[in-house]
């Protein structure tokens, strides 16, 4: 829904849920046109194989993976149950330790506060350590309305800022472009925004870095006012905590003197101790690393610095009253399921129409969002429910049994459906599945090679089996089970 | 011990050749196994496409038709999952439908399990001088576990050459009336897992489901790849070398 057409107030949680990316065609669409990419096939291809690997033999080395796994799902679980409880707890913890706490309903809120936040700075520019929440709520956008520009510092997101581009995966939002298209992108875009990318800049990866480095020191240097999400806000001690491998997140962190902190309600922990779980789940999980290269922590604020820290809900409060689809708020971002995953290797990202891609996505934006639009109600049936997704899961989220029960709740096509009642109406005799064989085995040899209608996506890659002349059924009655 | 069939509606309809071969490898291993007239469709379809009455109506047929048995024997990794993993969770907590689902849950197997864990053997006398492999589809891999008991019982028949399938545990992209619904995609999964089935070149592509194998086996056929594909039951059924053992992927 278009806000503002017939005079409604803007996107807010009671109607949809924004999430970053507007809802466009449904999946099959998009994935349609994905597939035939084959620049973005290898991309994903090799990238997903590469990261799985490691994730794989990193999660093998660990004895007793599969105890940590269920505390990090029974920490989650706990937590989630207790919610208001713990969020308390953080909100006095945080303002105790000299940091400000502001609570948003939806993304429109949280934008509205940040934006005041920032301008009460006076400042234009802020830089921004790399966040799905600030991400889901479309703050970079937001920002720009208030004359605010926002710079991403994450070496993934600078390239997908640059390239004016959406991204494509949680942990690695540039993942479907290459080194090559990642020299153009420098070359061309740098200088538009900043320090200009070197003249003789090649695709050799450390060149990239480099310039990349260069471009963001300056910036890092002069801005006053930084913006970030968290993995983990502690509530027992007000703690925030974020993971990044490439150290620019905590050049944002540390250099501003303001600091806003955009986190999702779910991401609460109750205490210190519960980090011994996740700082081991999430890095072996994510990257395939053994422990995180950059950890930061921090606890309010220090004096001459100034920290808030935004609570956001943006759909996560109905969320949690779904007694199924809730488990979804367990996930820590890992992407492990976007790797695993055989559907988001061939489609990447952008297919899901989400900041939120592959099968968490599939279930968490439906979620969130609500199932209003098409792409929204074809995300669960983005998957063949082949359960690699739960397997992978660090805090087992049993993605597939969340997926069946969405599909069960939204309205279904009627060409669709009148086959599925069809099909229903004969299976539930025996007596007439076997008429409806015995016709079958009568008209073998009149089957289309091509079927009609929607039908028509089967033959168009398979062949059809033949159908046989007699059915098991019929085999066991006429033989007597093939005694006779 | 009284021994249930339940065939499966796609077995039962398409690849009766399936059902007729676990009735002779059971038959040849002393089961006296029993087809309980009234089975249909386990309801998986319905189940997954988001039918969620519909499936509710076919689980409670299939309970009803195959209560009171002692074993189940389900020729069907993914039949057996949809059983096993999804009818507690439509029947609810509590009630005499919970109580009779848990009763055939517990006595339900996929046939490579009920051979080995019920029966104990991993030799079924069976003879089939081919070049197979073996794909683990993602129920009977991810869903009821079956881990090796199909390499075992296949690496004990008599002149097959089994040879490993690259990527084995990658889904096919089946996934029931997700084929139809994602066609694009799902060809995309199948291409990749035709490409590991042809380098491994082997003559016959086996597994534990049909269905999987119907998506598999039409790419193949649709490529005039001459690879066949079976189920899995065929294969521990055949007893003599059989020099025209299986079906061409597009035939019985």
């Amino acid at each position: 829904m278009r806000s503002g057409e017939r005079g409604e107030r803007p996107v807010s949680a009671a109607s949809v849920t924004f999430l970053g990316m507007p809802a466009t065609r449904p999946f099959p669409r998009n994935a349609a046109r994905a597939v035939r990419d084959s620049q973005l096939r290898f991309n994903l291809r090799k990238a997903t194989r590469t990261i799985r690997a490691r994730r794989a033999s990193v999660v093998a080395e660990v004895p007793d993976w599969a105890a940590l796994r269920d505390a990090g799902r029974a920490i989650k679980e706990h937590t989630l149950r207790n919610l208001d409880r713990y969020l308390l707890q953080l909100e006095e913890a945080v303002t105790a330790a000299g940091g400000h706490v502001h609570w948003a309903a939806d993304a429109a809120e949280a934008n509205e506060i940040v934006a005041g936040l920032v301008k009460a700075t006076g400042e234009t520019e802020v830089v921004k350590v790399k966040s799905m929440a600030t991400q889901e709520i479309g703050l970079n956008e937001a920002l720009l309305e208030y004359g605010i520009t926002a710079y991403e510092t994450d070496l993934a997101e600078l390239i997908v800022q640059l390239g004016d581009d959406r991204p494509s995966h949680i942990v690695v939002p540039a993942i479907h472009r290459n080194r090559a298209e990642i020299r153009e992108i420098f070359a061309g875009r740098m200088a538009g925004w900043g320090r200009p990318a070197p003249e003789d800049l090649t695709d050799d990866p450390a060149a990239l870095a480099e310039a990349a480095r260069l471009h963001l020191r300056e910036r890092f240097l002069k801005t006053k006012v930084a913006i970030s999400g968290a993995n983990f806000a502690v509530a027992e001690t007000g703690t925030l905590v974020v993971l990044e491998s490439e150290g620019n997140g905590r050049m944002c962190l540390t250099l501003p003197t303001t600091l806003i902190s955009v986190v999702g309600i779910e991401k609460v922990l109750p205490s210190w101790r519960d980090l011994e779980v996740f700082l081991q789940l999430l890095p072996r999980s994510s990257t395939g690393e053994r422990m995180n290269p950059y950890t930061s922590m921090w606890t309010g604020a220090t004096e001459g610095q100034e920290f808030h820290l935004v609570l956001l809900d943006n759909g996560r409060t109905r969320v949690l009253a779904d007694e199924v689809g809730r488990q979804a708020l367990r996930c820590i971002r890992c992407s492990a399921c976007l790797n695993v995953c055989p559907v988001y290797e061939r489609t990447g990202g952008h297919a899901y129409g989400s900041v939120y891609p592959g099968p968490i996505g599939a279930i968490l934006t439906p979620q969130l969002r609500g199932m209003s639009s098409e792409l929204d109600r074809s995300l669960p049936y983005a998957s063949s429910l082949c359960g690699a997704c739960y397997d992978v899961c660090p805090v087992a989220i049993d993605i597939p049994s969340v997926l069946v029960d969405l599909r069960a709740r939204s309205p279904h096509p009627w060409p669709e459906r009148a086959g599925m009642a069809a099909a229903g109406w004969v299976l539930r005799r025996s007596g007439r599945l076997a008429r409806m064989q015995r016709i079958g085995g009568r008209l073998r040899n009149l089957a289309p090679r091509r079927l009609p209608g929607p039908l028509a996506a089967w033959t168009d890659t398979r062949d059809l089996p033949e159908i046989p002349p007699e059915s098991f059924r019929d085999w066991w009655d006429r033989t007597d089970g093939g005694r006779r | 011990m009284r021994v249930a069939l339940f065939v499966t509606c796609v077995n039962d309809t398409l690849f009766p050749g399936t059902g007729r071969a676990v009735v002779t490898l059971l038959r040849r291993l002393g089961v006296d196994v029993e087809f309980p007239r009234g089975q249909t469709c386990c309801g998986q379809m319905h189940a997954n496409t988001g039918y969620r009455d519909e499936a509710v109506r076919l689980a409670r047929r299939s309970v009803a038709v195959l209560r009171g048995y002692d074993a189940v024997v389900v020729p069907s990794g993914s039949c057996a999952a949809m059983i096993r993993e999804q009818y507690p969770k439509l029947a609810g907590p509590s009630g005499p439908f919970a109580d009779a689902v848990d009763r055939v849950v517990a006595v339900t197997y996929e046939l490579t399990e009920f051979l080995v864990d019920v029966l104990g053997v991993t030799d079924v006398g069976a003879s089939f001088p081919h070049r197979v492999t073996y794909h683990p589809t993602c129920h009977s891999l991810r869903g009821i576990h079956l881990g090796d008991r199909p390499l075992t019982l296949l690496r004990q028949v008599k002149g097959l050459d089994l040879v490993p399938l690259p990527g084995a545990e990658e889904c096919c992209g089946f996934g029931g009336t997700f084929a139809l619904k994602n066609a694009d995609v799902s060809a995309a999964m199948c291409a990749d897992k035709v490409r590991a089935v042809l380098d491994t070149g082997a003559e016959v592509l086996c597994a534990a489901d049909n269905s999987c194998l119907m998506h598999i086996g039409g790419m193949l056929a649709r490529q005039n790849s001459g690879v066949r594909v079976m189920h899995l039951a065929e294969i521990l059924g055949a007893a003599e070398p059989a020099g025209a053992a299986g079906r061409p992927v597009s035939a019985r």
